[in-house]
């Protein structure tokens, strides 16, 4: 019975399909195609059991599962192209995995096919300090990474919140964002060259240890952000930085969420760039510190926490002057962190936010609504609103100095009243930021979730020149397939207000 | 092998027992995942992590995939160690998921007969009865002593059994007689005041095979100030019941327990045994559908607490503590650390010993491979963690190492041997340790007196 009902739930976006087992019992592998494939990769290297199947059926996105006709695992580059060129032929997708914490459903495989590990492809390559370039493979865990540069004095900054088990290339297709974004940009900023196997096998490489390069059109922006839609990464080279050489960590605590993002608009229009400019809300501070007791505020509104890097007297000067403006902006109290501990804890704490948030209820719905920096205090404001109109409980952190919200809803899947609510008050906060000149998302990508709104972004002519790309380059869409681009796109809702 | 009928059992049993809410709780962030010892050693298969073994419970419960031998292989490997817990921010009590699952399918799986013999008689006929648990010792003592072990040992009988059994066979302490195994006083004052009443938790195989520690502890207990109640009518306290699949006789046991104990007026009951400690902490949760015990339950876990952390409140720290100059790393008991959250005393009660450098070895959080008799049944899973911890415990150059759980004591004695240290690198208990260490400083402190008088 309890099966029963779980089955006919409804996914949370009715076009994006989320198929179960029962729907799709066409097999995708012929026994030749399998057979090549393991003499490819080795007996040990390829799993079509079921549970081995199930346990690559997810990623971190809610209410998206499907599962994969096999999982297969390369030892290097060559046998990557081998792949592909055996899938191109028999037309079997291609599900590119890091480590499956992507929001986007980037890595449920909707239509099948084989889900390609990095788990042997896990090392670094080099640490070239005199260019500040680190060669990689695509499933070092980016934690990893930063430490190895860390121990050489160099600094890697694109830090995702899930950089303690994300991989880097996962990083690179979601050019995914992270806590020090706002002055140091994203992923993208810091990926110099590529080595890439095409659909058909070819293997290319873009880009290099170079700081000027105009030979051809930049593949490696194009690669960067793809979702595993046009290629497979093999390797990236990276940029590293000298690392900063102080730091300075501090909270501004506000009886009034509005006030808050007001003193972030105002921080960026007074020219202070910070390191980190991170916004929490009460509901959010009070799951972070039931997780992480390390005495957060509970009993305030919203916090911001900000964070300054470079040499000792800017450090000073800014944090100072941020000071003030959050007072300016009623701050009821502005406090240094003492310690690098305390510090390293608040991040930590910040960090967890998202999965801190998953406690409150079975089903965690978040998003990704990204709008100009001098937008942030509107955003906020609007989510408020929309969340009463529905009725959600509707919590809010994210990265508010990239304009850059995460509005998450703890609600219940097996809620089907509820369900329709939260679906209805998240397109309406799509359709507010991109009415602000905001983007559906602004790190966590598109993937099978948010397709069917690309277009809302995008219009039809920038869908049809994105479909050109992956057309050339996967014309028989084995690569990541069902992810991007949408059967249909979901009709826009009129804000009336 | 599991039939389909079995399956078909299993499954069901599973939509009508699993936790759901508990298993949707878990929002596959991957949080969890660096810290799975299984997961690394597997070389990173999601299907020995606790995201991946989540998911295929979720999916047998809803339906999508048959509990098939897959799904009970990535349980069955599982080490139980929980440090999957204190690092998940969405707090998914993983533990409990996986002592429902593993209950579940021993319950529904017709085992082969000779497994099905043993099983019974370890877990029905000898841990639950501690004069049989006496008596098994006292045997053991008999082998060790009558001559018995040099002879099997010289004409390689051993031979048959596999490497990992060899090994233990020679790491097993020296054990009591049937006559030190003595009943014990009910009741030892404290060495002056009485600063704290506790009751002490004797447990199985602690006060049999490891009577040495349980006495230590008590001496400590003395020594800190604690009137000790140490109630007769106590017994094993169920744990390798209750991750082995057993939880109906986990679930007795520890009602007999809370009965001897709930009478008393202790502030706290005292363990010395994380693995025990851990599982006495959840009789709670163990008791929660039983109307009659839960409340019972929940009064006893309050009161439970690892002796390290009585010391410590009691100041153990601050008197004087002194062994011979040598150099010490800790090795975190998993139930101690990740289910009874007991870091930072054991640490410190070390650091308070003269003569001791302390050196944190990397990855002293991680398992050891021990888990209960997981190294006995998945010997070569729990070798490989073992050998890795081996080399973070060289990287120290610690010529002890200090557990505090009889099941790492005996796992660390087994690494010792197998890389070929003994006699070089001991294995200790925290509370030996700290009595060696009292009685260190009392015999330096008799030496300075001599030395003034004469
Ligand atoms: C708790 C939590 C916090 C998060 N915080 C942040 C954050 O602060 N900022 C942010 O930007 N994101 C965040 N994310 C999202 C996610 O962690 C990132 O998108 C991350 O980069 C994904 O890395 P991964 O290794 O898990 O990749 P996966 O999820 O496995 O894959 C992501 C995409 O990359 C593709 N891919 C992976 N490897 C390759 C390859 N070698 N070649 C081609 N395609 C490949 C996949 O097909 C997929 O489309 C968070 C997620 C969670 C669960
Ligand atoms: S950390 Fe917790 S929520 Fe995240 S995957 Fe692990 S068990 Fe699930
Ligand atoms: S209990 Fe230990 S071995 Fe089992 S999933 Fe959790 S961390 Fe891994």
């Amino acid at each position: 019975m309890r099966v029963e009902t779980r089955r006919q739930a409804r996914p949370l976006f009715r076009s994006a399909r989320r198929q179960t087992i029962s729907e799709r019992v066409r097999r995708l592998i012929p026994n030749e195609a399998k057979k090549r494939l393991i003499e490819v990769v080795g007996a040990e290297n390829y799993d079509d059991t079921k549970a081995g199947r199930l346990v690559y059926s997810y990623d971190a996105t809610p209410q998206f599962q499907s599962l994969p006709d096999a999982v297969i695992a390369p030892r290097n580059t060559q046998e990557v192209a081998e792949i592909a060129k055996i899938c191109n032929e028999y037309r079997i997708p291609i599900v590119p995995r890091g480590s499956g914490t992507n929001l986007c459903a980037g890595t449920c495989p909707v239509e099948g096919g084989v889900v390609l590990l990095f788990k042997h492809m896990n090392r670094i390559l080099e640490i070239d300090e005199e260019n500040l370039t680190a060669t990689v493979q695509p499933g070092v865990v980016t934690l990893d990474l930063m430490k190895a540069v860390e121990e050489k004095g160099l600094f890697y900054p694109p830090d995702p919140s899930s950089m303690k088990i994300s991989t880097i290339g996962g990083n690179i297709n979601e050019n995914s964002g992270g806590l020090r974004g706002l002055k140091y940009g994203v992923t993208r900023d810091y990926v110099l060259g590529l080595e890439v196997v095409l659909a058909n096998g070819d293997v290319i490489r873009t880009g290099g240890k170079l700081a000027k390069d105009v030979a051809g059109y930049d593949l490696t922006r194009l690669f960067v952000g793809s979702e595993g839609t046009l290629g497979i990464i093999t390797e990236a080279t990276l940029k590293l930085i000298p690392m900063p050489e102080t730091k300075q960590t501090m909270l501004a605590l506000y009886q009034d969420l509005e006030a808050a993002a007001r003193s972030v608009s105002k921080i960026i229009a007074n020219k202070i760039i910070p390191a980190t400019l991170e916004f929490l809300d009460q509901p959010t501070l009070e799951v972070v510190e039931d997780y992480a007791r390390i005495g957060l505020p509970t009993d305030v509104k919203a916090v911001l926490l900000i964070e300054q890097d470079g040499p000792k007297e800017v450090v000073e000067r800014d944090m100072k002057k941020m000071a003030d403006i959050c007072r300016s902006e009623q701050a009821v109290s502005v406090q240094l962190a003492r310690s690098e501990e305390e510090a390293e804890a608040l991040r930590t704490a910040r960090r967890s936010a998202l999965s801190a948030l998953a406690r409150l209820k079975p089903t965690t719905i978040l998003e990704d609504a990204t709008v100009p920096r001098s937008e942030i205090a509107k955003m906020v404001k609007a989510i408020n609103e929309i969340a009463a109109k529905y009725q959600v409980k509707i919590c809010t952190f994210g990265h508010a100095g990239d304009g850059n919200l995460h509005p998450t809803c703890p609600t219940d899947a097996r809620d089907r009243d509820e369900m329709e609510r939260v679906e209805k008050a998240f397109e309406e906060i799509f359709s507010k930021a991109i009415e602000l000149g905001g983007t559906i998302t602004g790190e966590h990508g598109v993937g099978a979730m948010k397709a069917p709104y690309l277009e809302w972004k995008l219009g039809p002519a920038g869908i049809a020149a994105m479909k050109a790309i992956k057309q050339a380059l996967d014309p028989n869409n084995i690569m990541n397939p069902g992810k991007v681009f949408a059967k249909s796109t979901r009709k826009r809702v009129v804000v009336t207000r | 092998m599991t039939s389909k009928t079995e399956q078909a059992l299993i499954q069901k049993a599973f939509q009508e027992r699993m936790d759901e809410d508990e298993l949707m709780n878990c929002m596959r962030c991957g949080f969890c995942l660096p810290s799975c010892p299984t997961y690394i050693e597997s070389g990173r298969q999601e299907a020995q992590s606790p995201r991946g073994r989540i998911a295929l419970m979720k999916a047998v419960v809803d339906g999508l995939i048959e509990p098939d031998e897959e799904v009970e292989r990535a349980l069955n490997l599982c080490l139980g160690c929980r440090a999957c817990e204190p690092v998940c921010p969405s707090g998914v009590r993983y533990g409990h998921l996986l002592e429902e699952a593993r209950d579940i399918i021993a319950q529904h799986k017709k085992m082969p007969l000779p497994v099905r013999l043993i099983r019974k008689l370890v877990f029905a006929g000898l841990f639950p009865h501690q004069e049989r648990m006496r008596k098994a010792t006292a045997l053991l003592g008999w082998y060790q002593r009558s001559g018995l072990r040099t002879f099997v040992r010289k004409i390689g009988l051993l031979r048959l059994l596999p490497a990992s059994f060899r090994q233990m066979e020679r790491v097993l302490p020296d054990v009591p007689t049937a006559k030190e195994m003595k009943e014990r006083p009910h009741r030892l004052g404290p060495d002056g005041t009485v600063k704290k009443r506790v009751a002490f938790f004797a447990g199985c195989l602690m006060d049999t095979m490891f009577m040495a520690t349980n006495d230590a502890t008590l001496r400590l207990l003395q020594l800190a100030g604690c009137e000790v109640i140490i109630p007769p009518s106590q017994g094993c306290c169920g744990a390798l019941h209750g991750h082995g699949g057993e939880k109906a006789m986990a679930k007795e046991l520890a009602k007999r327990n809370i009965a001897a104990f709930e009478q008393l007026d202790v502030d706290y009951i005292v363990t010395n045994a994380g693995g025990c400690g851990a599982f006495l902490l959840e009789y709670g949760h163990l008791l929660k559908n039983d109307p009659q015990w839960c409340e019972r339950a929940a009064a006893f876990a309050a009161k439970i607490k690892d002796i390290s952390e009585v010391l410590v409140e009691l100041g153990f720290d601050q008197r004087p503590l002194r062994v011979a100059p040598q150099t010490v790393t800790y090795q975190d008991s998993c139930h101690l650390r990740n289910v009874m959250k007991t870091v930072s005393a054991p640490r410190r009660l070390l650091r308070a010993i003269e003569g001791i450098e302390f050196r944190e070895m990397k990855d002293a959080d991680r398992c050891c491979g021990s888990a209960g008799i997981y190294n006995l049944v998945e010997p070569e899973m729990s070798m490989q963690i073992l050998d890795y911890k081996m080399e973070m415990a060289k990287q120290t150059n610690a010529t002890t190492i200090v557990t505090a759980n009889p099941g790492c004591l005996l796992q660390m004695k087994l690494g010792i041997e197998r890389v070929g240290w003994t006699g070089k690198v001991r294995a200790v208990h925290i509370v030996d340790l700290l009595l060696e260490a009292v009685e260190g400083a009392q015999a330096a402190k008799e030496e300075e007196r001599i030395r003034k008088t004469s």
